[in-house]
């Protein structure tokens, strides 16, 4: 590193004036800030896109729940967010808001607002909000900067730092008004992981206290926590068995893995999960191996005896082994430790959640990932990420087997679900600056050993024998120079190419707030289409105060958002039965699906509907997984009788229970009289290519109450039950 | 049930028309003037009622008069949003109009309750002297939908109630009312003999030598299908940058005020029929000053797209759309925003002294604002406020923190209720300000800067170690 700093401060001496000639070190350092200053501001800026080409807004629907809950923190302040129990959602059941959420991200952004006012920055919240998740995404290319730095050199650290920086893995959760956990947690898991690394490294306290920080952030953040809480315990298990036990890991390991735990109590929704769930049980489990391992220690140091110390160390093993097996046992029988969720199984066999909960599955970004999409995310990191593997198994040391692991691991997970790619962007993205930077170095150093002959043997201590062993190589292969060269500026090449392709992603594929739909028009033209908040504002003017809303989950943090109305369930699943009745009600003919809104007091039904627009995520398209989700809690509900030979139509040859269920009803509720497409009979369903099988809709006890221009949201009103006399 | 009551109404104001109310003379405005002739011409053509009065009037008494009166009765008088008079001057050709003092007067009522404006003359009016003066005055809120309520594909009908007779503390000898509708589907009406109705325009009169206070109730039920658009809370702020723009911000709560929405709505039918709907309105126009700049038009839940701006050298032109058609009883709440020049409306009085000159009203066109507030957000530092309006409104200051502001800025704060277009009339606010304190910012902003690098500088050159690590 050195060199290169020799070499370019020699060019740069030509610019600088005498008086003010700085020390190499100086320029280094200049440098590096310089070029951790512009990354910093890179990854912020290249965020905003979809801030440029729509608006300052919220995207999705996650985000809109966030944002509902932040502006509640900010207007009513932290005890009433903490005790907050919101009768808007999930009617008649409520959701205890305090108890049920990952309040970081909140806290986050009401305490950033909080200082920006305290300087006298008139900023409105919803700013706040937009921007955190870029400001955060800034804050992760400098701990990646810092972790490299700690895997490899500075070098590596820069090269990491640019790369996260526009990785589109981590864009997708990251851009402006993707105001998510996600957002704020990639940081707290790079600094946990980098703040622990360090712990080892130095055995020293005070890192391991702020790793312990680190973790309390992040499980304050997001349930995403629960895989460094299984990542660390494994990490510290192959070091045991690879024998690279320390005194600097123990250390590490106990103070992190207590006050991490202690501190993580104190998160209403994570509880006392620490001690009581399946999940968490290997971390306790490593922490009491460690302490047996640190006695074992002890005693082999007291006894000096080869032959007593083995029959001990039988006998205490399995005595350990079996109080802890017991103890589980026992503990998973009595009840008190929970088991593996459902989500947790999903992990580790894709195939469960298929099976068994279809409400996980139905989630598009929990299905498994397509080659496609990890080259879409990774590109070249793809191919870099098994050349810094390669790297890392030369130099292995405690911090290279995390990265490795952390890697793997992660890469594993990004394999079954499409979302996790996200976890596994830090570890790709450092793992291929590693590569990267040690190839770069290498080539380099090859090109300025010819150049400079003189200098190429002496080295300060640097040149490694690696490097000299190329020096002996040097006189072998003649063209090793220019081939160095090449090898360079295809380097080079290459990392162009990321760029280009993370800028091109991030604009096409990540920067659309799917909330607006933009499409273009006949002369080429945007035409946007803003059914969404038209509806939802809709229904916060002119439905009364006390409406409820019933739609599929998907829209209900957008209703309450937006809408500000009562909603029966909402994107937070918790509770499958009421979502499984909502589901019933769809899928049920008209009288059958009053009886269940009256029992659920609902007054408005909201149907998203793409057949004029040829919107294709909508109800309809939907529809399916309502009557897998229904049929899963109420037998009634049967698949085949919505398919035909197993086809899913809509068209005139569709199941007779399909034609008149009242999603069907509701969605196609007078389209028959629409002409939307020229050349195609009235009644033409753009989003799915058909004319519709049942035109003559007439409803009984629904009334249409508001359609937005494009058709896309379709709200009905339930009309109050007929007088008896 | 609310229908019934208005019909028993109507009844009886039709019974009191045939026995045409008479009103006790009052001793309170000595009867020393007489009307000699007067003409009311009422437009109902929008949900704005405006009425333009042309009254002769003559000084039979002995003293010269320099006040006339003007009498509404008490529904009136609450409905009233603005009264203005004027005389003509001039031969035919050269016809020009005087405006004139109009205030409310503190007169205790007359009978049943008449209120009285106050018109003040230019110069008393002598002995058998005789002056032509124009008055106009505008009631909002004076169409009443029938039925309230109406589907889609109905249009919606509105009563207007007014006096056949212009009521009047002085005898009148002769006078005639016209009403303009604005279709010729008028349902029904009262008749007062001689009346007569013509296509869109209904005639009361003329009436010979009218008592004070003559009074005879009419009814008349027609067609209204304009947008009742009414902005039941305005908040305009105009921030005052000494660093060259005004930034204008103003929130509508904008409600239908006709007759609410009955059953469904059917996009289907709003698409393809085009009588589908005719009470609705989808769009409204909103005139802002030229060159203006920056404009937003959004709500609290984003961005609304569907606006446009029309700009020539005479005034700006937006046409706002809400998100969606705002049929009866419908509300809507948004934001507009815009930057106007500083140079355009800010001016520096002789004195010294600054005054900003903006215009008061909405800019929307055709709408009745229920309560409109207009803050003026004075610069930092800006001292001794006072705003001169022509109307009277009420007053009174706050203060408001923006971007780096320590002690905060001063805002003038105007209230008045019941504002037509018509009140678009400029109003300025009188402010002394040193530009020194245009610097505080900046300044601020720098030395931060400079105590950052410094403090950087300073850590970079400190030693806090407490033992000296030795390097190998």
């Amino acid at each position: 590193m050195e060199k290169a700093t020799d070499l370019l401060s020699s060019s740069q001496s030509l610019f600088s004036l005498k008086s003010l000639k700085l020390k190499t070190k100086q320029q280094e350092l200049l440098l590096r800030i310089s070029i951790l200053g512009l990354v910093y501001i890179l990854a912020f800026i290249t965020r905003l896109f979809s801030v440029l080409r729509y608006e300052s807004m919220i995207h999705e629907f996650d985000p809109y729940f966030n944002y509902r809950t932040t502006l509640f923190l900010t207007q009513k302040g932290f005890y009433e967010f903490w005790n907050w129990f919101d009768s808007e959602s999930w009617y008649p059941l409520g959701r205890i808001i305090g108890g049920t959420l990952y309040p970081g991200l909140m806290v986050t952004a009401a305490f950033i607002y909080w200082t920006l006012r305290f300087l006298r920055f008139a900023v409105h919240i919803r700013e706040v909000c937009v921007l955190t998740a870029p400001f955060f995404a800034s804050n992760t290319t400098l701990v990646a900067y810092f972790f490299g730095k700690e895997l490899w050199d500075s070098g590596a650290g820069l090269v990491a730092a640019a790369l996260i920086a526009i990785c589109p893995g981590y864009i997708s959760r990251s851009v402006a008004g993707s105001y998510d956990n996600e957002g704020v947690a990639i940081f707290a898991l790079l600094l946990t992981f980098y703040l622990f690394v360090k712990a080892v490294k130095t055995g020293s306290l005070a890192w391991s206290l702020a790793s312990a920080f680190g973790y309390f952030y992040m499980v304050s953040a997001w349930g995403g926590y629960i895989f460094i809480i299984n990542l660390i315990p494994l990490y510290v298990l192959v070091l045991l068995v690879v024998g690279r036990y320390s005194m600097r890991l123990y250390v590490a390991y106990n103070c992190m893995y207590i006050l991490g735990m202690l501190l993580a109590m104190q998160i209403r929704f994570v509880g006392f999960q620490h001690v009581q769930s399946g999940e968490h049980m290997a971390a306790m489990g490593v922490f009491f191996l460690m302490q047996v391992f640190y006695f074992l220690d002890w005693v082999k140091h007291l006894l000096n005896d080869q032959k007593l110390f083995q029959a001990f160390l039988r006998i205490t093993l399995t005595c350990a082994i079996s109080v802890g097996a017991i103890a589980l046992g026992v503990g998973t029988a009595s009840g008190y430790i929970s088991p593996w969720t459902g989500r947790f199984y999903s992990l580790l066999d894709p195939t469960y959640a298929k099976d068994h909960i279809p409400i996980i599955a139905s989630v598009s970004e929990h299905q498994p990932t397509a080659w496609s999409s990890f080259m879409f995310d990774f590109h070249i990191l793809l191919i870099l990420f098994p050349a810094g593997l390669y790297f890392c198994f030369k130099r292995l040391s405690d911090a290279t087997i995390f990265i490795v692991m952390y890697g793997l691991t992660s890469m594993y997970f990004a394999g079954v679900m499409v979302r996790l790619i996200l976890v596994a962007t830090p570890a790709v993205c450092l793992i291929s600056a590693i590569a990267v930077s040690a190839t770069i170095k290498n080539l380099s150093q090859l090109v300025r050993t010819k150049t400079k002959p003189t200098q190429g043997g002496s080295g300060k201590g640097t040149t490694s024998a690696k490097a000299s062993s190329k020096g002996a190589l040097d006189h072998s292969l003649p063209y090793q120079r220019n081939g160095a060269i090449a090898l360079l500026v295809g380097a080079f090449y290459l990392l162009t190419r990321y760029a280009i392709h993370c800028t091109w992603v991030t604009s096409e594929a990540y920067s659309s707030p799917s909330i607006v739909l933009a499409a273009r028009g006949a002369h080429g033209n945007r035409v946007i289409f803003d059914d969404y908040r038209e509806a939802y504002f809709w229904l916060r003017q002119n439905t009364p105060q006390d409406a409820k809303v019933m739609s599929w989950w998907d829209y209900g943090y957008q209703i309450t958002a937006m809408g500000n109305r009562t909603v029966i369930v909402d994107n937070n699943t918790w509770n499958n039965t009421h979502i499984a009745t909502v589901g019933r009600a769809m899928s049920s003919y008209e009288d059958e699906a009053y009886e269940i809104m009256r029992s659920l007091d609902v007054d408005y039904v909201l149907v998203v509907f793409g057949g004029v627009t040829g919107y294709s995520s909508d109800d309809i398209n939907k529809f399916l997984w309502m009557v897998r989700i229904g049929g899963g809690v109420f037998p009634v509900i049967k698949e085949p009788d919505y398919l035909v030979n197993g086809e899913y139509r809509v068209d005139k040859g569709a199941a007779p229970k399909m034609l008149n269920c009242l999603m069907y009803k509701l969605s196609y509720y007078r389209f028959g009289e629409l002409t939307t497409e020229y050349g195609q009979p009235p009644g033409y369903d753009r989003a799915r290519g058909v004319e519709i099988g049942n035109k003559d809709i007439k409803l009984e006890y629904l009334e249409e109450a508001f359609t937005t221009s494009n058709w896309i949201v379709r709200i009905y009103k339930v009309k109050p039950p007929k007088n008896r006399w | 049930m609310g229908a019934m009551v208005i019909l028993r109404l109507a009844l009886v104001f039709s019974i009191l028309t045939s026995l045409s109310l008479l009103a006790g003379s009052s001793p309170l405005p000595s009867p020393e003037l007489q009307i000699v002739t007067a003409e009311r011409r009422i437009d109902l053509t929008s949900h704005i009622v405006k009425v333009f009065l042309t009254l002769k009037v003559e000084n039979i008494g002995e003293s010269p008069a320099s006040e006339v009166l003007l009498a509404f009765s008490p529904t009136e008088a609450d409905r009233l949003a603005l009264v203005k008079a004027a005389v003509a001057a001039g031969k035919k050709k050269k016809k020009s109009y005087l405006p004139l003092d109009v205030k409310p007067t503190d007169l205790p009522d007359g009978p049943n309750g008449t209120k009285y404006y106050l018109i003040h003359l230019l110069k008393p009016l002598g002995k058998a002297e005789a002056i032509s003066l124009e008055v106009l005055y505008i009631l909002t809120h004076s169409l009443e939908p029938f039925p309230v309520e109406i589907s889609q594909s109905e249009s919606q009908l509105v009563y207007y109630r007014d006096s056949a007779k212009i009521l009047s503390p002085y005898p009148i000898k002769q006078q005639a009312t016209f009403l303009k509708t604005p279709t010729s589907r008028v349902e029904s009406f009262t008749r007062v003999v001689p009346t007569d109705r013509a296509n869109a325009e209904l005639r009361y009169g003329p009436y010979e030598e009218q008592p004070p206070y003559a009074y005879s109730p009419v009814i008349v039920h027609f067609e209204n299908n304009n947008a009742f658009a009414v902005v039941e809370e305005l908040v305009r702020e105009i921030e005052i940058s000494h660093w060259g723009s005004i930034q204008v911000t103003e929130h509508y709560k904008l409600v239908h005020a006709g007759a609410r929405h009955k059953g469904a709505f059917s996009r289907v039918e709003y698409q393809s029929r085009p009588h589908s709907g005719v009470s609705s309105f989808k769009n409204l126009l909103a005139e802002l000053p030229p060159r203006v700049h920056s404009v937003y038009y959004r709500d609290n839940i984003g961005n609304i797209s569907s606006s446009r701006l029309r700009t020539n050298f005479k005034k700006s032109e937006l046409l706002i759309e809400p998100r969606y058609p705002l049929f009866g009883g419908w509300k809507s709440t948004f934001v507009i925003g815009y930057g106007v020049p500083l140079e355009d409306f800010l001016f520096e009085a002789a004195d010294g002294t600054r005054y900003l000159n903006y215009s008061f009203g909405c800019p929307l066109a055709d709408t009745v604002v229920e309560k409109l507030t207009v803050k003026v957000v004075l610069p930092e530092g800006s001292k001794n406020p006072s705003a001169v309006v022509p109307f009277t409104v009420e007053q009174r200051t706050e203060r408001k923190c923006s971007y780096l502001d320590v002690v905060g800025r001063t805002v003038v704060v105007l209230e008045k209720a019941n504002v037509v277009p018509e009140h678009n009339s400029p109003f300025q606010v009188y402010y002394q300000f040193s530009p020194i304190y245009m610097l505080a910012e900046p300044l601020m902003l720098t030395s931060v800067f400079f105590l950052f690098f410094m403090a950087c500088v300073t850590y970079l050159h400190l030693d806090l170690s407490i033992s000296k690590i030795k390097q190998t």
